[in-house]
Formats: structure tokens, sequence, C-alpha cells
């Protein structure tokens, strides 16, 4: 079939960061593109399109999920997490960003917004996760500038400090 | 690069997507996890002109213990993610190995989106699942608006990227044989990195008769051929032996017999066939041991 129209939009209900969208997307966007595009929520990277480097890593209801391999039209009814969803209004760091902070677990950034929400997934099924752990739910991010010693220990010292706020708000 | 323009169709019921894929035939193409489609579709590498969602088809999430004539066989839904099939109880009782092969796919976001009947359907001849679903005798359950089939593992890989799926046919679940009690199973394979298409795999089945002697073997390589295809002189040499040490060796020595791995960057054929003899090795002990009922360390 010759591609001589356009092809109908698709309408979607999508939930973005706690914000429900009503939106009419064309077929082919890709989820990172309506994040980074129509929505204007940079921090989502895209890094090569084809979900191997896991740069632009979401959660979609939940799950660790490449926005780049993921068509915008399949997400109706679906809420997603990025990395905007993390830091407070007031721009305090999310104690996931904070252990990043605190253990050089970033150097150029890039890679980052995945590896925080990848991270945000393994912590939400694991609350402190060893490093062989956070290695195998990390294992699809790639990273250029580390050598990822330092990713590991944040991820591992944010599931400790998460924990011992928990169990603090509850003594 | 971003993918050309396609029509989307979300199909509500499975006659609906028959419907729409017997209408558009070579111009649609089925839309499950995407993991291996959209890729494609952004590289280009395919353009359809329709693409045919059948995520919200009701019914084909299903994963399940079929008792019908014959053996007990597990059924997994076109719509099962190689995720939900990792970590499903039913499939580590009844079919481990679906589980040991499914762990070696890519990385875990990847398999939660990505489908374990979606990776047989693409048929990448260096992949874990159809290779797994060979090793197993599987089968394929594929519809059309002109019924059912069933297409044995052994018929439906054809070539690189390539099945016996007739134009209009979707698959709409894959099955195995429970794996039975005296029946051990074991994947190995060598990728370059974690994650990576293995550069060659073996699958193994060994079921120990009441003497001990081993009274069925099927062994399946990935990355040793056009398609997974199966170490026929390996299983001859094993069935009926003993299923020691020496067995062992003698039938992983005729694991590459026949065959004509590819050559490229990640392995030369030698290294592919140097490959298939050790992990045939490998994987028959773990096996052997498994059939056992021994721990896989003993």
């Amino acid at each position: 079939m010759p591609e001589t129209t356009s092809p109908e939009k698709v309408r979607i209900r999508i939930t973005v960061n706690d914000v429900a969208h009503d939106l009419l997307v064309e077929p082919r966007t890709l989820l990172a593109d309506l994040l980074r595009g129509d929505l204007e929520l940079t921090g989502t990277h895209v890094g090569c399109e084809q979900g191997v480097c896991g740069a632009c890593t979401v959660l979609v209801d939940g799950a660790a999920t490449r926005s780049c391999l993921v068509f915008a039209a399949q997400l109706d009814g679906t809420a997603v997490r990025t990395v905007e969803s993390l830091a407070g209004a007031d721009g305090t760091l999310h104690p996931i960003q904070q252990a990043f902070h605190e253990n050089h677990g970033l150097q150029c950034g890039f890679c980052t917004p995945g590896m925080l929400m990848g991270a945000c997934e393994l912590l939400e099924r694991t609350a402190e996760p060893d490093p062989d752990e956070v290695r195998e739910a990390l294992g699809g991010n790639l990273c250029r500038c580390t050598g990822y010693q330092n990713i590991v220990r944040s991820v591992c010292a944010a599931g400790q400090s998460m924990t011992a706020a928990k169990n603090g708000a509850q003594a | 690069m971003k993918p050309a323009a396609f029509a989307y169709l979300a199909p509500h019921d499975l006659d609906e997507a028959l419907d729409q894929l017997a209408e558009h035939g070579a111009d649609a193409r089925v839309l499950a996890g995407g993991q291996s489609l959209v890729r494609l579709m952004n590289a280009r590498l395919a353009s359809p002109a329709v693409v045919v969602d059948i995520n919200r088809v009701g019914g084909l999430d299903a994963l399940s213990l079929v008792n019908g004539s014959g053996p007990a066989r597990l059924r997994l839904g076109a719509t099962v993610r190689q995720r939900t099939s990792e970590l499903s109880p039913e499939v580590a009782a009844h079919a481990p190995l679906l589980a040991e092969a499914g762990a070696h796919v890519a990385h875990a976001p990847v398999r939660s989106r990505g489908t374990v009947v979606g990776s047989v359907a693409f048929a990448d001849p260096s992949a874990e699942l159809p290779t797994a679903l060979l090793a197993l005798d599987g089968r394929v359950v594929a519809r059309s608006r002109s019924g059912e089939r069933t297409i044995e593992a052994d018929d439906f890989f054809t070539g690189p990227f390539t099945t016996s799926l007739a134009p209009g046919e979707l698959v709409v679940a894959v099955e195995v044989p429970v794996t039975a009690a005296g029946t051990g199973t074991a994947f190995v394979e060598v990728s370059r990195r974690h994650g990576d298409l293995p550069v060659c795999g073996v699958a193994a089945t060994v079921t120990r008769g009441d003497d001990g002697s081993v009274a069925a073997t099927r062994i399946a390589l990935c990355g040793a051929g056009e398609r997974p295809v199966r170490a026929r002189a390996a299983e001859d040499a094993l069935t009926g032996s003993d299923g020691g040490a020496d067995a062992v060796a003698a039938a992983a020595a005729r694991a590459a017999d026949g065959l004509s791995p590819i050559a490229d960057c990640h392995g030369s054929a030698d290294f592919r066939r140097h490959l298939a003899r050790v992990l045939t090795g490998r994987a028959l002990r773990t096996a052997i041991h498994r059939a056992a009922g021994e721990a896989d360390n003993a």
C-alpha cells in the first residue's frame, strides 16, 4: 500500500507524572518523542533509538520501559512516570537523586534519567538491593563515563536511606 | 531515525484482528511487545503500512495448563510477557527450560514488554526462546479466518526470521508438553555481553528411563545456523546410553555434525562449532543431573 495519505491520528488518554492528558497522536509517535516534543518533558533522553542504551527508560504503569520502543498510541489508559516526577516542586532531590549526588553516580548525566527510573522500579520491588541485584536491574543501561561502580553504590545507598527514612517515620 | 507513517489498528477481539490481518495481508505487521518490531521500524528496516496491535484482544494473555487428549501441556498466549513467563510458578514447575532460557533474553525492561510468542514468531536464528521451544518439542498455534492449526516447532522455523506461517495467520499461542519427573532440562549460552544475543546457545532435554539409562534426548541450538536447529547426531549418541561422563562427551563431540553456522563479527563458523560442542556437553551434564532429581552443583 503506497503511502499516499497521512494515517488517521489516534486519541489517547494518558497520565504523565500525575497530570492527565487527552491527546491526538500520530501512530508513529514514539513515547519518547511524545514526552520530549509534545509534553516538553526533556528530562527523558534518547540515545540509540533501538532499545539498547536504556537512556530513555521511563515507568509505564510502574514497569521500567524503553520509551523509544513503544508507540504513544499503545498507551491509552496508562500512567507514565518520568525523571521529572522525582524531585519535589521546591527542587528537593528525591532520595535516589540525592544518593547519586553524594556518591558521584553521574558525570555527563546523559544516561542518568534512565538509571534513575530503572532504580525507581528496582527499589519499589526490592527495598535494599545488593550490588548484584542492582547490576541485573540496570544491566541494560549504558554509561560511558562512570565505569558503573558509583552508580551501583548510589542505588544501594538510596535503598538504605529510603528504608531508614521509612523506619524513622514509623517509629 | 523515526518510523515511517503507518495506520494503527487496535482490535478488541480475535475475529476483528484476523479480519484486519486478512484484509491487509503482507502490508500488515502484528504488534505485541514491540521490542523487535519497533526497533526495526525505527531503523526503517521494516515499514509496514498497517500495524495491528493485538494487546487489547481479550484472552491472549492467558498462561495455563491444558489437559486435553495426550499429555498435559503448558500454553502461553500471544501477549504473555517474557518477564511474566520467567517469573511464573507454573512455568517454573512445568517448563523450567522456558524460564531459564528466557532469563537470558535482553534485559528486564525489554522482557517486561516483549512476549514469548513474539520472539518465537520473529524467528531470530540466534534467539533463546525459539530454541527452547524446539528442545521442548513444542508447537505453535496459528489462527486465521479459515480456522486454527498447530505447527510443530520442528516445522515452524524455515530460515532466518522466516516461518511456515501463512499470510493472514496469527500465532495465538505456543504450547509445550509438561516437563515430567525423570526429565531434566538445561539452557546455556555464550554471549559477548550480558543481555546480548548469544554467539551460540544450547537447550537440552534428557529423559531417564526406570533403569537410569537415557530414554530420550532433544538438543536444540541457536546461533548455529539459519534457524534454530537440532543436534540430531548428538541426540542419537546419547539416547540409549547410561548418561555417564563418557556418553556425554561422545554426544557433545557430535553436536556440530552437519551444522553450517554463520560467520560474523561475533565469531567464525569454526568458533561456533566449538561452542556448540562445549555448550552441549555442559547442557547435557546439567540436564542429566536434574533428570535424576539432583541439585545443580551435585
